[in-house]
């Protein structure tokens, strides 16, 4: 039976797993935000990255033909996109529950209430569709965004179009609903849902329009084209497998528990590895000459080094303040009022950096405001910010002992592409432009994937917990 | 995080407790037994000097760690800050201001008398000087004698700086204690307690470097601090402390013939898992839970260099009848932080090899420069010499508003995991 190796990263904004195979190879990945029931998140992030592998074990079941078929492989990452919508939907369901239980709680006045759950239901009847659609044409299920942000951009913008008067009261029952929504465990059926998935692709392919410019709300591209007329034939190929990886059964040989939040994840104590670690080894899984290692988090910044083995001789991170980590961007997202995401594409419009002050959060913002008020472009500002945040890294990096050989750039914000850049120059201006910058496609996921490879190579190891105690002769 | 069992406590450490609640009442009553009293430092301490004249001292960082343990150092801190002192300044110096402004109330809740005389002899830190200077405004007309103590700047001691520190002794300093005491100095007297310090120093420096041994007997930084070195400060010189010496050895050796490890206030480490050396002040007003995250993961401190700040023993320093002030001198410019940082490195070096480390750790200390400076060169050095993993933590002496616990636990978590991951792969690789 085949082996595999979990590892679950419980960071402080978002948890990640990993599944690996026997062969090291990433087979599974899942992530969802970080919650107050860090076991739901643990368990969510987990049974994605179960799904996840049953999608990987499908398309390595069919390589030899998609070779032929490209089309196959349209339908599995379309089929996969949808099966995450079919999730987001008993998802919504069940926060529609959870919002018209709160909104009978929220007011004594019988006719109010009566109102608003009239709005909430038309609410949700408005934006259902919408976000099918992007699921279903757009791909949304592979651009890792979470039923919280999803539904809560959605919501606000429903409200927003309501009376002014229920604006209040409609999020005060939106704050009081998405905790418990969120934090309730729920289980899916895996082949149902798929089946499901299935149907809805159907329709999906049998509308498809002949020509690009028939229907402009759809992306129509070459990709898609493939399945046209094709689609039955793919199902049936598809359907037999599909039972196949439904019935499969992922024999987890071991696991190892990572991040922030780690202590609290239901894993036995030998199962619980630093990040620290977990991040160096898996950077240096992916790239084995790797000596530096920097992961910038949600609330910490590591400038770690590590030796031939992937494991760390030293490292240093930020203490006592998490300004420059990625709250901090989170942060200045919500004071400009953007998105996280926005963030880095408009820092790289930056035509020169505003130098700003990144030792505290908090006053960043308000020196972001004055800075807006004394006429400075946001970009441009928002360029100083990107700079700031490197150059503390920088300071850990030094401190760490500097960058050697190759350097790997690890977290959730080596996504952002500003980051990327300044991070770029400066370790080029200061180490020389011979060091090699390492940034993977996986980043985000690379504390999983060292706690995969560890619960891996622990797996046989005698821990030294197990050796015995050596005799003394005085 | 509250401590809910009672500390586990070896003779010895009875012995020290009531050998301080001895000195202490003794200090509450130096003026109805007609004792002068000399607030000094514990670097580069004249402890055989002051006691030749029958004269108590005072130390006030001790006086502050100890406030530190006992949880009053933050309003004490807060009382100095209220008068101007800036956040930054060492904290040791903000509590001991405090603890006087609050009426001197010491460790054992008696009143500690004021100074008769303010003896600054220092190493190391400038801090020191200015921390008098305060006391000299708190206390005025109390007569101060400085020694000045020459730095090693050179990595040595030479003749010339033996002779300025002598001269000032004879010339600024022992003036003033007779001054003060109203007695004559006696160099017969100090040449006889020289004789017992240097007893005590051969007993001190083999309860030491019985951690060199695997399993080690003793934990040679927290229990360091905790009782094995800090009656050395106070009563080298005395019978009482070569009585004391003795026993603590005895005690040691009664553990080595059993294979017993150290004992700690959770009871005795049964299984040494890491051998660490560690640099820097421990963090007093969260001592307990300190030691303890140590102690969770099997971890053990074979040597530091903090308990070295009150001498260098273990390199071969002895206080010497036959010179008494020449070796007052060589002693106080061989304290750990008269040392000079290629110096600091070598010895740090050589602990780590015949300590059998499998670590070095710093624990960086927010508020004290004295310690901080060079700490990242020592570390980088330390790695590349030795090859042993090293580690770093932040914290500060009796500042509780700077010791994030969950912060170091993360930290040394990820640190011992570090050395345990080690041997997993590397006895892999083998």
């Amino acid at each position: 039976m085949n082996k595999y190796y979990l590892g679950v990263d419980l960071g402080s904004t978002t948890s990640k797993a990993v599944i690996i195979n026997d062969n090291d190879e990433i087979i599974g990945r899942g992530i969802t935000n970080t919650r107050a029931n860090y076991s739901v998140a643990a368990d969510i992030t987990k049974d994605e990255a179960i799904y996840n592998a049953r999608f990987s074990v499908l398309k390595k079941n069919l390589e030899k033909q998609m070779e032929v078929k490209p089309e196959f492989k349209q339908y599995i990452t379309d089929l996969e996109s949808v099966f995450q919508y079919e999730q987001f939907k008993i998802r919504l369901d069940k926060l529609g529950d959870e919002l018209v239980k709160t909104c009978r709680n929220y007011s004594p006045d019988k006719e109010k209430q009566e109102e608003m759950i009239a709005h909430l239901i038309d609410i949700r009847r408005a934006f259902k569709p919408k976000i099918k659609h992007e699921y279903l044409y757009n791909n949304l299920g592979a651009k890792n965004q979470f039923f919280r942000d999803i539904v809560s951009e959605k919501y606000n913008e429903e409200v927003n179009k309501l009376d002014l008067s229920l604006f209040e009261p409609m999020m005060t029952i939106w704050d009081k609903s998405i905790s418990p929504a969120e934090n309730e465990k729920v289980k899916f059926d895996f082949r149902e849902l798929v089946y499901k998935a299935m149907d809805e692709l159907k329709k999906k392919y049998q509308e498809l329009p002949d020509t690009a410019s028939e229907n402009t709300s759809v992306n129509f591209d070459v990709e898609m084209n493939l399945l046209k007329g094709k689609f039955e034939n793919a199902e049936d190929t598809l359907r037999q497998h599909i039972d196949e990886i439904s019935a499969l059964e992922f024999n987890i040989a071991n696991m190892t528990g990572t991040g922030y939040g780690r202590a609290l994840l239901p894993f036995p104590q030998e199962c619980i590895r630093s990040e620290i670690l977990c991040h160096a080894f898996g950077a240096h899984a992916i790239f084995p000459d790797t000596r530096t290692v920097l992961d910038i988090g949600g609330q910490d910044t590591k400038a770690i080094q590590v030796d031939q083995y992937g494991l760390v001789t030293s490292f240093q991170m930020n203490d006592r303040c998490a300004a420059g980590c990625g709250r901090y961007l989170g942060y200045i997202a919500d004071e400009m009022s953007i998105s996280l995401n926005e963030l880095g594409p408009m820092a790289m419009k930056a035509e020169r950096e505003v130098n700003i002050c990144s030792t505290c959060t908090v006053f960043a913002g308000a020196e972001l405001r004055e800075l807006t008020n004394l006429g400075e472009k946001r970009e441009d500002i928002l360029g100083g910010l990107h700079k700031a945040i490197i150059m503390r890294a920088m300071s850990l990096i030094a401190r760490s002992g500097g960058a050697f050989n190759e350097f790997t750039f690890t977290g959730g914000v080596a996504r952002n592409p500003a980051i990327v850049k300044y991070l770029t120059e400066l370790v080029r201006e200061n180490y020389g432009n011979d060091i090699k910058i390492n940034i993977d496609t996986d980043s985000i996921f690379m504390g999983a994937l060292g706690g995969a490879l560890f619960a891996k190579t622990n797996v046989s190891a005698d821990l030294p917990t197990k050796k015995k105690k050596q005799e003394v002769h005085a | 995080m509250s401590n809910t069992t009672e500390a586990v406590k070896e003779r010895s450490m009875i012995l020290q407790k009531e050998m301080l609640a001895k000195q202490f009442k003794e200090l509450s009553m130096a003026k109805e037994l007609g004792k002068k009293v000399v607030y000094t430092f514990v670097p580069g301490n004249l402890t055989e000097l002051i006691l030749s004249f029958d004269m108590l001292p005072v130390y006030p960082e001790i006086n502050a760690l100890q406030s530190g343990m006992r949880k009053k150092s933050h309003a004490y801190i807060r009382e100095a800050e209220k008068i101007g002192f800036s956040e930054d300044v060492c904290t040791y110096v903000k509590c001991d201001i405090g603890m006087m402004l609050n009426g001197n109330i010491g460790p054992t809740g008696e009143k500690l008398p004021d100074p008769d005389l303010l003896l600054l002899s220092y190493t190391g830190c400038y801090t020191f000087m200015k921390w008098f200077e305060n006391l000299e405004r708190l206390y005025p007309g109390v007569p101060v004698a400085m020694l000045h103590t020459p730095y090693q700047e050179d990595g040595r001691i030479a003749d010339e700086q033996v002779e300025y520190m002598v001269k000032q002794l004879k010339e600024e300093v022992i003036p003033k204690m007779e001054q003060v005491s109203g007695k004559k100095f006696d160099m017969d007297r100090l040449a006889k307690m020289m004789e017992n310090s240097a007893k005590s120093e051969d007993l001190l420096v083999k309860v030491l470097q019985s951690a060199k041994r695997i399993p080690t007997p003793i934990d040679a930084y927290f229990a360091g601090v905790y009782y094995i070195g800090p009656i050395f400060t106070a009563f080298r010189g005395t019978e009482e402390a070569v009585e004391y010496y003795n026993e603590l050895w005895n005690e040691v050796q009664d553990r080595i013939e059993a294979g017993l490890g150290p004992i700690t206030p959770e009871g005795e480490l049964a299984e040494e898992r890491f051998r660490l050396v560690i640099e820097g002040p421990p963090n007093w007003t969260n001592f307990r839970e300190f030691w303890k995250i140590f102690y969770d993961m099997g971890a053990v401190i074979v040597t530091s260099t903090y308990t070295k700040v009150g001498g260098t023993y273990d390199l071969g320093f002895r206080h010497d009848s036959s010179n008494p002030l020449e070796s007052l001198s060589k002693y106080c410019m061989g304290c750990y932080t008269n040392l000079s940082l290629p110096q600091r490195v070598d010895l740090i070096e050589q602990y780590v090899k015949e300590y059998s480390a499998d670590g070095f750790l710093i624990n960086s200390i927010k508020s004290c420069n004295s310690f901080s400076a060079g700490q990242l060169m020592i570390m980088r050095e330390i790695e590349r010499r030795t090859g042993v993993p090293v580690g770093f933590i932040e914290s500060d002496l009796v500042d509780p508003r700077y010791f994030s616990y969950a912060n170091i636990k993360n930290r040394l978590e990820s640190y011992f995991q570090m050395l345990d991951q080690r041997k997993i792969i590397l006895s892999k690789q083998n």
